[in-house]
């Protein structure tokens, strides 16, 4: 199952380094890796977008961040009420012909050229994972020359839905 | 502190950043500092020479020792160990001890020499990326960039090395910084939001824990290393006599309850005793107190108590739910939880009948072993150890079928008095860590019982024996052989020796001699008693060669793959 797990993290020296070895070693299946600062200085933000086999490595993957000293919070916000984003470059073949055609089929996704040559068109999208994807493979009849993905950057919406609160594991 | 710099005329002196560390190891207590000099540890060693700090400095012969040498000290005082390197070879030297550490939660602060700041990332002479390569064995590490962060550093670092579940951490100073003057007083205060260890229990899991304790006929206790850092041997100890639990330790555990109690079962795991394994197997409430499920322990999961709720006590709570699943979790230091259980009320059915059945396993399934018609049994020898030493010596071992014969006929009444490397199984780390034990329980006697094998990829630290006059007894248990490795070849490649049995090895007490050290060889039964007596009773160190019958091996076993309750080699 998919999951996307954000953490605020200590902006020290190797932080990410030290994250990422913890995943390499305990074999964890990253997809994506975002990092970036966060509203406060000296705190950033990391989301990971993961492929995990079950709770149990769900609940080791949450409990092995947490354990980083530098992690100051681990969220697993998958199931919540959430804005999760990607910004993708995609470089497609292109000519004066298809130039329009190209055009018409990014607008709905309200992607924009951002750069054009003879023979390319660098389109420039942002949005959930799925409509980056949806786009990235529409445009793969043209010819994909060049293809850049940010990964996904999410957080909570400002208000969530009532629920209780839930916490699977409550130790 | 005696500091050549006359141009201080302020109310602080100038100094060099080496003499603020060593101020700063002298505030945090330490008394030992086990190392090795070279080029960018130069400013620390020169500092360290002028000042009159009280603490000694312990020259290995080979980083490892120094690191080992350091975990045995931690492992019997509960104290950071300190280790102190130069940069390169230096501290990839100790990237052994550091794993070692990190695998059995040992305490330690390491020092390394860097580069120069200006240079890091040139690779200059001498560099090696110390951070990345020490990012997965420790608990944290820090490069110092600044000399301001030096004082902070060094406190966070013990903090963190001695706190939560205990592990080592690096500080790596580049030359620059030990070098550089100032006569400015540092802030020290520091903040750690991201590092809180939870060491109270929630009240309601404790409640849950006595209930299930409250419904079992069949409970059983799995203690391990967690007891002895917490120092719980006291509250484990009440709470195991008031419900008269029978009990297990792990290997790292042993110590942590008395070996000598009705209620202990023996060892747990691969070389476990039938009463404790069969204990495991069909228990139906497995309390684990600081132990983290070992692989080597468990054997293989599918078996391992499968009729039990399984409540863990453990202060790392990724630990819990890790390798078994886990009922009943309790995230705490293992004495705060024993406490709050020797506060509940706990109406305990009575569970006679079980007692009575582990009573009789163990009566029943002893351990065993064979009197060799030639040269020593391995196993009487380790029992002559005991009794001759009173059950009261530190015992540090290497790793191998000595290793496992000393867990299993060495009882130990009192708590941090067992030192082994278990999760890494580090050859190489039994002497060492005896040097360790010994420096930091001076007045004890510590018997290092080694394998021919392991101990000679250490034994050049008798030179720090023989200078220091430790009187540490060295007991090899000479198979002449990779024991453990032959043991394996004979149980599971059919008998097909592929280099495990040694064609030569040194004449063990001319090497102890060379170094200044007494040596003694022992290949008689009838003069095992005498010598131990003697050497035991010497004021200074010994070598005591004694040859054992090669072919011996280590039983019961869980053999690889099989599940708990498989074991072979048990006899009536
Ligand atoms: C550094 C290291 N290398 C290899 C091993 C694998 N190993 C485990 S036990 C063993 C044999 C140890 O022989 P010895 O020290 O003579 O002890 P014995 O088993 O004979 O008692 C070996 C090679 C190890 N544990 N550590
Ligand atoms: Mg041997």
């Amino acid at each position: 199952m998919k999951r996307i797990i954000t953490a605020t993290v200590q902006d020290r020296a190797g932080v990410l380094n030290r994250i990422t070895g913890m995943l390499y070693k305990r074999q964890f299946n990253i997809e994506s890796i975002s990092v970036g600062g966060s509203e406060v200085k000296g705190i950033s933000k990391m989301t990971f977008v993961v492929e995990v086999s079950d709770d149990q490595k769900l609940e080791q993957l949450t409990k092995q961040l947490n354990k980083q000293i530098d992690v100051l919070k681990v969220s697993d916000i998958t199931d919540k009420a959430m804005v999760a984003r990607e910004l993708a470059l995609i470089k497609v073949a292109s000519n004066a012909h298809l130039s329009a055609e190209i055009q018409g089929v990014i607008a709905p996704f309200r992607a924009s050229v951002i750069d054009v040559s003879k023979d390319s068109l660098t389109i420039q999208v942002t949005g959930k994972p799925d409509k980056v994807d949806a786009l990235i493979n529409l445009l793969g009849t043209y010819g994909i020359k060049e293809l850049a993905r940010t990964g996904t950057t999410a957080f909570l919406r400002g208000q969530q839905p009532h629920v209780t609160e839930i916490s699977s594991f409550s130790v | 502190m005696k500091v050549e710099n006359h141009a201080a005329e302020s109310a602080n002196k100038t100094i060099t950043g080496a003499d603020l560390l060593i101020e700063t190891l002298v505030e945090a207590g330490v008394d030992t500092l086990f190392g090795y000099p070279g080029g960018a540890v130069l400013p620390i060693y020169d500092a360290m020479y002028r000042s009159d700090a009280p603490f000694k400095h312990i020259l290995s012969r080979h980083e490892q020792g120094s690191v080992h040498a350091a975990e045995g000290y931690a492992r019997v005082t509960g104290k950071a160990g300190v280790v102190l390197a130069t940069s390169g070879p230096g501290a990839t030297n100790l990237i052994t001890g550091i794993t070692d550490a990190m695998m059995d939660s040992l305490p330690l602060v390491v020092f390394t020499g860097q580069v120069a700041n200006q240079v890091i990332g040139t690779d200059a002479f001498q560099e090696s990326d110390i951070m990345g390569i020490t990012t997965p064995i420790t608990k944290y590490n820090y490069q110092v960039k600044k000399l301001s962060d030096l004082p902070r550093i060094v406190k966070e670092a013990f903090h963190i090395a001695t706190t939560g579940r205990p592990g080592p951490v690096v500080v790596d100073i580049p030359k620059n910084i030990s070098q550089e003057l100032s006569a400015e007083k540092f802030e020290t205060e520091f903040h750690l939001p991201g590092y809180q260890p939870t060491t109270k229990p929630n009240p309601l899991q404790i409640v849950k824990l006595a209930e299930a304790l409250g419904r079992a006929k069949k409970p059983l206790i799995l203690a391990g290393a967690g007891v002895l850092f917490s120092e719980a041997s006291a509250e484990l100890k009440e709470f195991v006599e008031k419900y008269e639990l029978p009990i297990t330790n792990t290997l790292l555990g042993l110590g942590s309850f008395p070996g000598t109690n009705p209620l202990f079962l023996g060892m747990a795991g691969m070389h476990g005793t039938y009463a404790a394994n069969m204990g495991i197997y069909e228990s139906d409430l497995l309390i684990n107190i600081g132990a983290r499920f070992d692989d080597r322990l468990t054997g293989n999961l599918e078996h391992f108590a499968p009729n039990a709720r399984v409540a863990h006590i453990d202060i790392d709570p990724a630990e819990i739910g890790k390798n078994i699943s886990t009922d009943i979790p309790v995230v705490a230091d293992a004495k705060e939880a024993l406490k709050e259980l020797l506060n509940s009320e706990i109406d305990m059915p009575e569970h006679q009948a079980w007692k009575e059945k582990l009573q009789q396993n163990k009566k029943e399934y002893p351990l065993w072993y064979e009197s060799p018609s030639d040269l020593l049994s391995p196993q009487w020898l380790l029992e002559q150890v005991y009794q001759i030493s009173n059950g009261e010596a530190i015992v540090t071992t290497d790793v191998g079928q000595h290793q496992m014969w000393a867990a299993q006929f060495y009882n130990f009444d009192k708590p941090n008095r067992w030192v082994t490397s278990g999760g890494l199984g580090t050859m190489g780390f039994g002497f060492p860590a005896a040097i360790g034990a010994q420096l930091g329980a001076p007045d004890d006697l510590v018997v290092s019982v080694v394998g021919d094998g392991g101990f000679q990829m250490t034994a050049h630290e008798l030179s720090i024996i023989y200078e220091r006059n430790l009187p540490v007894k060295v007991v090899i248990v000479n198979n002449n052989a990779l024991g453990m490795v032959r043991q394996w070849q004979e149980s599971f490649y059919d008998k097909r020796y592929s280099e495990s049995v040694f064609s030569t090895n040194p004449d063990f007490i001319k090497l102890a001699e060379s170094y200044g050290v007494r040596g003694i060889k022992i290949d008689r039964e009838d003069d095992v008693v005498s010598t131990l007596k003697d050497a035991f009773a010497y004021n200074g160190p010994v070598v005591i060669d004694c040859r054992v019958a090669q072919e011996t091996c280590v039983y019961p076993m869980i053999a690889p793959g099989k599940g708990i309750h498989e074991m072979i080699g048990v006899k009536k």
